[in-house]
């Protein structure tokens, strides 16, 4: 099974002018890692209910100072509350970790394609994250995992640099408690007190069990990372047309016009973030994009 | 009780070998425990085997003065575990320690190297499936090498 671009959920543009960022209140910030905070935020009552679907993002705006493109990283459907995850980077995100409940901050979106949650119903599914690209990845697992009867095997594969970095760790320990999904977490350096496992990513994914024939992956991480895995999943069977990734450029409008976040013919902001791998392999072989 | 050429054949290093290798491999291995924290093998001693994880854990480590014991990865299932017996000077290049009980097949590097050199196909295939063993590890060592998700 190919799923088609229309099966990466692409949502219809926002309403509202998509350049005009829209006041969110600030309900909750929570401490996820030394370097790594979530936003709890909500959105006003119009001009209606805030939708968007598994791997779109929004510009997070920090009015005066600049935006930037954050993923959503709760549940996801018409929300009453919206979950950004954030790493702390550059100069808005710092200020970002620094804004408390009651605070306001400017959101323009969703934008961006989706993980292709639906077409993916009736086939094995193996997500695929390390780093801070479990964020991304979080609201199709809420998704699959709340229609779980849907899908036939599920694995969760997460990579982190150390034990340290591991992100939604009691989450992660709820997951694993079921007995209807696969999780597996790895770091890429440990000390002795750690008793988990240490390697890559990718190095799960030959251990995690599933029908390479009738399996789709959702793949999302450093862009490093993606290859490997990527590389890891076709060896297992896994053809490059089941294998989806996010891939991040310099989002800036958001809606494919100004070019940053070009890669090739794609604008990512539009056409990305998720995107079938076949369709982009060619492109991250070439160094100038 | 099963027999060892019989285990040999569904384990993925092996799998597809023709049944007199295995036959021959078979001569050379053995069953194997180790409690958790036992060692399987210290760095710069002698490495004459190899193992291969049936069920448990083990963690290569690396103990850096200064910094104490590393772990650089674990394995598991089916892993293999060591290749400086294929070539001299068969020393341990990190220490691998059980980190649950841990059940393995122990080959024999020198009942192996004996092997080979009377049947150079069985050598030539060995050395076949250990060079994409160590092709992936090298792998995994780039991946932590280029500290993917660190500040860049």
């Amino acid at each position: 099974m190919a799923i088609t671009s229309e099966g990466l959920g692409r949502h219809p543009a926002p309403e509202t002018d998509p350049m005009q960022p829209v006041p969110f209140r600030v309900l909750r910030r929570k401490r996820e890692t030394h370097d790594t905070f979530s936003l709890v935020l909500k959105p006003p009552s119009a001009p209606g209910p805030f939708s968007f679907a598994p791997g779109q993002f929004n510009m997070v705006n920090v009015f005066g100072m600049g935006e930037v493109p954050i993923s959503m990283s709760g549940h996801s459907g018409e929300v009453r509350e919206i979950v950004h995850t954030i790493r702390v980077v550059g100069p808005v995100t710092q200020t970002l970790n620094r804004v408390r409940a009651g605070g306001t901050v400017g959101i323009r979106g969703p934008f961006g394609t989706a993980w292709p949650v639906g077409a993916a119903e009736g086939h094995d599914v193996v997500m695929v994250a390390g780093g801070i690209g479990l964020a991304p990845i979080r609201p199709a697992i809420y998704h699959v995992l709340d229609h779980r009867e849907k899908y036939g095997k599920v694995a969760i594969l997460y990579g982190a640099r150390t034990p340290q970095d591991i992100l939604f760790l009691r989450e992660i320990e709820s997951w694993r408690a079921r007995f209807d999904v696969e999780v597996e977490v790895t770091v890429d350096r440990a000390s002795r007190d750690w008793h988990g496992l240490v390697g890559v990513v990718p190095g799960l994914i030959p251990r995690a069990h599933f029908d390479p024939g009738n399996t789709v992956a959702f793949v999302c991480g450093p862009e490093m990372m993606i290859t490997f895995a990527v590389r890891e999943l076709a060896r297992s069977g896994v053809p490059a047309q089941e294998t989806y990734v996010a891939l991040e450029r310099n989002m800036k409008c958001a809606i494919g016009l100004c070019g940053h976040c070009q890669l090739g013919p794609l604008f990512l902001c539009k056409d990305g973030p998720v995107l079938r791998y076949d369709q982009v392999v060619d492109l991250l072989r070439i160094r100038e994009l | 009780m099963e027999s060892l050429d019989r285990i040999l054949a569904e384990i993925p290093l092996f799998r597809g070998m023709k049944e007199e290798h295995l036959a021959l491999i078979a001569g050379c291995a053995s069953n194997v425990r180790f409690e958790a924290g036992e060692f399987a093998a210290h760095h710069g001693e002698p490495a004459d085997e190899f193992l291969v994880l049936r069920q448990g854990r083990m963690a290569l480590e690396i103990h850096a003065p200064g910094r104490g014991t590393v772990t650089i990865q674990t394995l598991g299932d089916n892993e293999v575990l060591g290749w400086s017996w294929l070539l001299p000077p068969h020393e341990w290049h990190f220490d691998a320690r059980a980190l649950t009980l841990t059940r393995a097949l122990k080959l024999d590097g020198r009942c192996l190297r004996g092997k080979f050199e009377h049947d150079p196909e069985l050598g030539y295939e060995m050395m076949r499936r250990f060079a994409q063993v160590i092709v992936r590890r090298l792998e995994v060592m780039g991946l932590q090498l280029l500290d993917v998700y660190g500040d860049h």
